[in-house]
């Protein structure tokens, strides 16, 4: 069971699975983005922070566990990416580490910068944060500037073994329209599910209301963004890896892969439908109030469709395209086959993770979230 | 080649996140028990007062807790953006308790901090109760993990270097979870959490006694905070016991430094301060043993016999075998596929001298020894603080059992001055485990100038200017949000406790 290469590919499997997860709790980020456009009054806004408020911390913590799980099971993505696309990612957690706090802070007395700041540092996170994870991804299909040499090790002047190709260590993604063309869409889904999740979880006409009118914005600039995104990977020449490990292009790969893997297209389509269905079945009735229900799996199936696409048949999911000899495949990027194992035992214990974070969120959440709750109680933010 | 002004940066900029991370952690790591504590007595005596304490303890945690959040993120990614060869190099072990901390710790966290916080009317008493626990032991699970892995680079174990995938690998996992350094560190860190928490909770209560405000709260906030405090420092006492036998073992260099013991021997003297000295000392303390052999700096360079008669290589030696396995580890790469037999013998030079592989990348011997007064200072403001809270926290238990504290107006002055006491203390207990470990990332292993990712000095100085200004606007708003949620205070007193 526990050969080298199933291991490698159920550590991809792991890793694209929590990327799904933490795309879905990316509607936290893009509730946010809609703080001061769908919250008119301050107790709307405050409906919109605590609503969302309560849920920020699996996003961050889903977060942090891609980051953990990433660099315990491709160690090699983990140095050559954080480590090159340096600004990429600083400005990914410095948006971060301003939503971490400004919750808490908002609205307490002395908190300096004053109550709309913080909240301005939500919105601001909430496009940031999507986006700029969106154009990480992208670079999975596009590419990025970088070396590797792991015979530099033996050079005690310069020992480094990844390097970046360019002096804008990871602002060149935003050269790349299709990188932009991600982050956008992966905005606008979060803003989507942002809007699908508030819509199930705050008692509020007024806001409800607003929450459809953005929702019909947001998920028609998602779809044709997605769709136009989806249209260039799958004509456009892929990274393809043959049997010696040897990166070569070839024509239309993301294509052949979904066509060659049948399981991982359907898992993808599912994921499609889920979220078509949410949208549409929660834009065509006002009664219906579970499309994040629908839409949030979705977005965990196809979002887990695309990154096994990036990685499974001999595809490089970190291409480079300074040398392609030093893209990083699922086989030549991953830690040793004790380290995943170890690793895979470990795992097993994620269904019981889960089994508690549903238990703790229906209890939570039985009652959607209303005004009048928020007026009685001192335990909110 | 690698700058010293890269590394300098990128040191500076790792230190600046891990000091800031652990201004806001040790209070979560204490708060968490003492509310634990006080809501568990609310369940059990049914006294809404101890639910009313429990729960401004907790608006005080939650302030606190969300920063810590954001400075531990950036200190996770920074392995790999500052330190990316690090994260190749030992990737392959180092990436695993990062990993499991997270699956086993941030979720539990993450799950009941929002149940404890948001759900007491939500969930039945006793799941919140088991929520507030739950985030306790999440927040303590945590801080195993990482520091399991911090053990790890002060007491490399269970890894062996394979030179076909350039990094080491991990052979032995529980060799790793159960390193002996790891449990000392545990214990001493997570529990001087708990001095921090009970010294921040005796220290605001003595404020209210002083301003004769919320009198019977902030007695029963000092007597839990104090028993709390004194099983965690007599815990830390005991663990940084073992603690300093383990670094006299696996990092003379570091207690060479802690002492500014230039030329060591049997009966080594104990420096309290310079010119004060407990002679053979420093001998019971490291080996358990008077007569104990502990080397100085000179003798680590020279080299020496240790007190079980083993020769240990002197710096020049260690460099010089260091030089061999990196060359090897080159000839090794040159024949790999073109000649094999070549190749095979470059690999056994290598094995034969892959235990100073890290030597290789040190350039003058001097550069193995750390800044000996960032290490021996700290590691005396660490322990004399250490002891004086101790005391403190003896007394003021003392006081409140014979219900005398609220007229030692005295003592409440000295328990509210100690709050940033116990920070200092904190402070200066990593100052001494991370600096005295310079130059190495990974001692004996990868030196600082090999770990660094190759970036500009300049891109690094930004990064690590942004991250001082936002940590310290953190800093100051958490501070300035806790003085008035303190001034405001709990308002749990009956009126006539308050006039008596």
């Amino acid at each position: 069971m526990f050969e080298y290469e199933f291991l490698q590919h159920y550590w991809w499997f792991i890793v694209s699975l929590l990327g799904g997860l933490l795309v879905f709790l990316l509607f936290v980020q893009g509730g946010n983005v809609l703080i001061f456009s769908a919250g008119r009054s301050e107790a709307e806004r405050g409906l919109i922070v605590n609503s969302t408020g309560r849920k920020w911390e699996l996003t961050f913590t889903t977060l942090v566990t891609f980051g953990g799980a990433f660099f315990a099971s491709f160690p090699l993505f983990y140095s050559t990416s954080f480590g090159g696309a340096y600004w990429l990612w600083v400005l990914i957690l410095i948006s971060f580490v301003f939503q971490a706090v400004s919750y808490e802070f908002q609205t307490k007395a002395g908190n300096i910068l004053g109550r709309n700041t913080f909240r301005v540092f939500l919105v601001i996170n909430g496009f940031l944060g999507p986006f700029l994870l969106g154009m990480a991804v992208a670079t999975f299909f596009t590419g990025s500037d970088f070396i590797v040499n792991k015979d530099a090790a033996g050079d005690s002047l310069a020992p480094v073994i990844s390097t970046w190709g360019n002096g804008w260590h990871g602002l060149e993604a935003f050269t790349n329209i299709w990188n932009i063309c991600l982050g956008l869409a992966v905005f606008f889904l979060a803003m989507t599910l942002g809007a699908l999740y508030m819509i199930n979880n705050i008692e509020d006409g007024n806001i409800v209301l607003k929450l459809r009118l953005r929702l019909w914005l947001s998920s028609f600039c998602f779809l044709i963004l997605f769709v136009a995104f989806l249209l260039h990977i799958c004509i456009a020449p892929g990274f393809a890896v043959d049997q010696d490990g040897t990166v070569f292009m070839e024509k239309a790969k993301y294509l052949h892969n979904f066509l060659e893997m049948p399981a991982v297209l359907a898992v993808f389509l599912a994921g499609v439908v889920l979220v078509l269905c949410g949208i549409v079945k929660t834009l065509s009735s006002k009664k219906f109030r579970k499309g994040i229900w629908l839409a949030g799996p979705g977005t965990v199936l196809a979002v887990l469709g695309l990154l096994l696409v990036a990685g499974y048949n001999g595809t490089s999911y970190y291409p480079s395209t300074a040398d392609l000899q030093s893209s990083l495949t699922i086989a030549n990027s991953c830690s040793s086959q004790f380290t995943l194992k170890t690793m895979t035992i470990v795992s097993f214990i994620i269904p019981f993770v889960v089994a508690y974070i549903a238990y703790a969120w229906r209890a939570m959440d039985r009652k959607s979230l209303t005004a009048d709750e928020l007026k009685n109680t001192t335990d909110k933010y | 080649m690698v700058e010293n002004a890269l590394i300098d940066w990128s040191r500076a900029q790792f230190a600046l996140t891990a000091c800031y991370h652990w201004v806001f952690v040790p209070l979560t790591l204490g708060l968490s028990v003492i509310v634990a504590i006080m809501e568990s007595i609310y369940v059990a005596k049914k006294d809404e007062f101890w639910k009313k304490t429990a729960k401004f303890w907790m608006k005080l945690f939650a302030i606190n807790f969300a920063v810590g959040i954001a400075t531990g993120i950036i200190l996770e990614f920074e392995f790999g953006t500052n330190w990316s060869n690090y994260s190749w190099f030992v990737g392959d072990i180092f990436g695993a308790p990062l990993a499991i901390e997270g699956i086993l710790a941030f979720f539990m966290e993450a799950t009941f901090f929002a149940v404890m916080f948001f759900g007491w009317n939500k969930v039945g008493k006793k799941f919140h109760l088991a929520s507030t626990w739950l985030t306790c032991i999440g927040a303590s699970i945590s801080a195993l993990w990482i520091l399991v892995a911090n053990a790890w680079m002060q007491h490399p174990a269970g890894m062996e270097f394979n030179p076909d995938t350039v990094r080491n690998e991990m052979v032995d996992f529980w060799a790793v979870a159960l390193n002996p350094v790891a449990v000392s560190k545990f214990f001493h860190s997570v529990l001087s959490g708990w001095m921090t928490g009970s010294i921040f909770v005796i220290g605001v209560s003595c404020w209210y006694l002083l301003r004769k405000r919320e009198v019977r709260f902030a007695k029963a906030s000092i007597r839990v905070a104090s028993v709390v405090g004194i099983v965690g420092t007599l815990a830390v006492m005991l663990s940084g016991d073992s603690s300093a036998v383990h670094v006299a073992k696996y990092q003379p260099m570091k207690l060479a430094a802690a002492e500014g013991l230039e030329d060591g021997g049997e009966r080594a003297p104990f420096s309290i301060v310079p010119g004060i000295e407990v002679p053979g000392m420093l001998s019971i303390l490291a080996t358990h043993d008077i007569n104990g052999y502990v080397p100085g700096i000179n003798d680590i360079l020279e080299g020496y016999t240790d007190s079980e008669g083993n020769r240990v290589l002197s710096a020049d030696e260690k460099k010089e075998r260091g030089d061999i396995a990196l060359a090897a580890f080159k000839a090794y790469r040159e024949n790999m596929e073109t000649d094999p037999e070549a190749a095979a013998g470059a690999r056994k030079v290598l094995e034969e001298n892959v235990e100073y592989f890290g030597y290789g990348y040190i350039k003058d011997k001097e550069d193995l020894v750390p800044p000996v007064w960032l290490v021996y200072w700290p590691f005396r403001i660490m322990v004399g603080l250490g002891c004086f809270l101790l005391l403190l926290m003896i007394v003021v238990l003392w006081a409140e059992r014979k219900d005398r504290i609220v007229s030692l107006t005295w003592l409440q002055w000295v328990a509210l001055c100690s709050i940033p006491l116990v920070y200092i203390a904190g402070q200066a207990g990593w100052i001494v485990a991370e600096v005295g470990r310079q130059p190495w990332a990974i001692q004996d292993l990868l030196p600082v100038n090999a770990a660094v990712s190759s970036l500009s000095a300049g891109a690094v100085r930004t990064t690590f200017f942004v991250f001082v200004a936002v940590f310290t606007l953190f800093l100051a708003i958490e501070i300035r949000i806790l003085l008035k949620a303190v001034r405001k205070g709990p308002a749990v007193d009956e009126p006539e406790v308050y006039n008596n």
